[in-house]
């Protein structure tokens, strides 16, 4: 049974301000879509509000996956529905070790109903499957006794970010920004990555990015384009070549009204990067 | 999830888990309530003691009156020291062998479910139940190698010289007002000898418990390390709940020889209503390696700096400690470390958690003499504080008196990230969980310098600690 994931004229405000301006997107499992726009267009913000970060204020619209209402949800249970958010900044937590953290979050994922302080799955069976997928991402059996995120490198993190939707196996799965500071050969393994756990685990994938390059390796069937808090173009694969070539000057006089939006929100959130 | 993670995180649970009382103890003798040079003989007399001995509890009885009551540190007005028994003893005679213990007390710590494992794992079993150790056993090949390994009152019928010679020399009558009153009080407590060379290759472990209501506990400890002998000694407590105050003060004194190496561990998850007040000094000399690593969860206040008097050239002294405040709590500990020779090193490294209106203070004092050149030392302490009306206070004393030395001091002190929790929480834990794992995680460092069983009961330690903490 295919599952769908539904958003529907999303609107979402940090801070009493309001970034996402009713986001209408509909993913079916097995799909890969593409979300592309500038930076400070509201793209991370859309993937914090699907997840239910707290900051961020659902000030209308629904979400719900395969017709269960997430956003009435905490994001532990968010992830127990099946949605998982690749992170572009992940947290580190020292003193917990990544097999740790992943045996427990393995097990509330795949055992919703288990209640707390039962027993965690089996850890000869955990310890085989995590070995596996560490394998297939070419990562040191050794990483597994690292604290989370603690000292990794770039392309550590985004590797470490992958393992755990490998392990979680979600329906549905938000890549934000995976690509960003990786070199090209980082990008190209992630990315097999995340296309051999996609095509196991028939997961439905929302690539967040503005670098084309992610898209030479997960390769989206559907591309939209985010603008001014808004989604004002979907299409194909021939979006990617279009913004490639021509960037988004074409957007901003097509979409006068998203581009006054976009200008605001461009000097409130200066770097693109998400501040809690 | 809300926005206001003080509005999250709150609620211990006050019910103290391991809180039953054992109904059935017969105390073969309890000395009635309040404090005077009466009591104090008799519980000289009971024991049959020296008349050295006696006179010194007498003495150390003047001064516990002389010296005023501490007002630094955490609030003792509350203690009322009529109102406390001073000795209680549950059984007349010792048992030599496991079948000669009481079968009440079995079933206590059958309750504290100390497994079988591991009283076969360790050397010797000496279990503080009330004021006197009632159990010893220790392995036959550590006594064929000269390894002395009794309760303090053993130790002072059958090796009275050699407690003649230590008792009350790293810490002397006059040093404090808690010290005295142990003193003049004292009951049970490990007397530990390891004679010079030997090293006890497994940790000798002592279980302490208190349960009789208004109970004072005021074991003595005498640890003596002799030239390049190693020794671990892990000393654990859980106690149950009273509705009283209650007062535990104890006394442990270490002295390290030459090349000699102490590990001194301790784990004490005390009730809610007791006043942990407790004096723990080592002396290494040349070349000796003092380790103390010192938990401390519940209780009412504690105030403990274990320390160490770095007194032989390239001594080293290393002090860990983990301190959780929960409801009504004050934990006032920390550490300190005397160099007092040249190229002595320290190192100090402090973690400290405080919720539900906890208060966590870290209290040291690292003192430099002049001529003690080369030294060095590393002081840590990062506090973890998990909501609005909990609190942490740093409280570093440092004294230098030499130029030639290396001294770094950190401090830090964080909250449980907004961002930590979210991250765990997008990965299928629950808030509790998360924060549990983040706090597990902040202890993590000094959590894995314990013995395995030790460290598995420290994390269910803190798991209790922390459940239901989010409503």
């Amino acid at each position: 049974m295919s599952k769908v994931l539904s958003i529907d004229n999303l609107h979402v405000a940090i801070d009493g301000k309001e970034i996402l301006k009713g986001v209408t997107l509909t993913i079916r499992q097995g799909e890969v879509h593409a979300l592309m726009g500038p930076n400070g267009s509201g793209k991370s913000t859309l993937s914090y509000a699907l997840m239910g970060h707290p900051n961020y204020d659902v000030t209308g619209g629904t979400a719900t996956l395969d017709g269960v209402d997430l956003l009435a949800m905490e994001a532990d249970e968010r992830a127990k529905a099946g949605l998982f958010l690749a992170f572009q900044y992940p947290t580190s937590i020292p003193g917990v070790t990544v097999a740790n953290f992943l045996r427990q979050a393995v097990t509330n994922v795949r055992k919703p109903d288990r209640k707390e302080g039962e027993d965690l799955i089996p850890m000869r069976e955990f310890r085989k499957e995590i070995r596996a997928e560490m394998d297939e991402l070419g990562m040191d059996q050794e990483f597994a006794r690292r604290y989370l995120n603690e000292g990794f490198s770039g392309g550590e993190k985004k590797r470490a970010e992958v393992l755990q939707l490998a392990m979680l196996r979600p329906a549905f799965a938000i890549l934000d920004e995976t690509d960003s500071g990786l070199d090209i050969d980082a990008v190209r393994v992630v990315s097999e990555g995340v296309n051999r756990v996609a095509a196991k685990n028939h997961t439905g994938i929302l690539v967040i990015t503005h670098y084309q390059r992610i898209l030479n390796y997960i390769k989206p069937g559907f591309v939209h384009i985010l603008f001014g808090g808004r989604i004002v173009e979907s299409g194909g694969p021939e979006l990617v070549d279009l913004l490639e070539r021509e960037g988004y000057d074409w957007v901003r006089a097509k979409y006068p009204e998203a581009a006054r939006d976009e200008d605001e929100m461009e000097q409130h959130t200066p770097s693109g990067q998400l501040t809690f | 999830m809300a926005t206001d993670l003080n509005t999250q995180v709150e609620g211990i649970k006050d019910e103290y888990k391991y809180g039953f009382r054992d109904s059935d103890a017969q105390y073969s003798f309890k000395s009635g309530k309040g404090l005077n040079r009466e009591v104090v003989n008799q519980i000289s007399e009971m024991k049959n003691e020296p008349e050295w001995m006696r006179s010194l509890r007498l003495k150390a009885l003047e001064v516990f009156w002389e010296k005023p009551t501490p007002t630094w540190g955490g609030d003792l007005s509350p203690l009322n020291f009529d109102d406390i028994h001073y000795y209680m003893r549950a059984a007349d005679r010792q048992g030599k062998t496991w079948d000669d213990v009481p079968a009440e007390i079995k079933n206590t710590f059958d309750k504290l479910g100390i497994p079988e494992a591991e009283r076969k794992f360790l050397a010797g079993v000496g279990a503080q139940y009330e004021s006197e150790v009632v159990y010893h056993s220790l392995r036959e090949d550590l006594q064929k190698k000269g390894v002395i390994f009794v309760d303090t009152d053993t130790a002072l019928r059958e090796h009275p010289d050699l407690v003649r010679e230590y008792f009350g020399t790293i810490i002397p009558i006059y040093d404090n007002k808690f010290a005295a009153l142990n003193t003049a009080v004292w009951s049970g407590g490990s007397f530990v000898y390891i004679p010079a060379g030997v090293k006890v290759d497994i940790p000798l472990q002592a279980y302490f418990r208190i349960n009789a209501e208004n109970m004072g506990q005021f074991e003595r400890t005498l640890i003596v390390v002799e030239e390049g002998a190693e020794v671990h000694y892990v000393e654990g407590c859980t106690a149950p709940i009273y509705t009283t105050e209650s007062l535990h003060s104890a006394v442990v004194e270490i002295v390290v020889k030459k090349g000699g190496r102490c590990r001194y561990t301790t784990i004490q998850n005390w009730a809610n209503n007791i006043y942990n007040l407790v004096t723990k000094r080592a002396v290494a000399h040349q070349d000796a390696l003092m380790e103390w690593v010192d938990g401390n969860l519940g209780s009412r206040l504690t105030m403990k700096y274990p320390s160490v008097y770095l007194m032989g050239k390239g001594a080293r002294g290393e002090i860990l400690s983990i301190a959780f405040a929960g409801k009504g709590q004050h934990q006032d500990a920390g550490g300190k470390v005397v160099h007092g020779a040249p190229y002595t090193s320290s190192r100090i490294i402090s973690k400290s958690i405080s919720k539900n209106g906890g208060r966590a203070s870290y209290r040291g004092l690292l003192k430099i003499a002049d001529g003690a050149k080369g030294s060095k030392s590393n002081v840590v302490c990062d506090a973890l504080i998990l909501d609005a009306q909990s609190r942490s206070d740093t409280y570093p004393y440092i004294e230098i008196d030499e130029d030639d030395v290396k001294v770094g001091h950190e401090a830090s002190v964080s909250k449980i990230g907004e961002e930590q929790l979210f991250y765990l929480m997008s990965r299928g834990l629950s808030e509790a969980e998360a924060s549990t794992m983040i706090v597990s995680g902040f202890i993590e460092p000094l959590v894995k310098e314990l013995p395995m069983e030790y460290a598995v009961e420290m994390n269910k330690l803190i798991q209790l600690q922390m459940e239901g903490s989010v409503g």
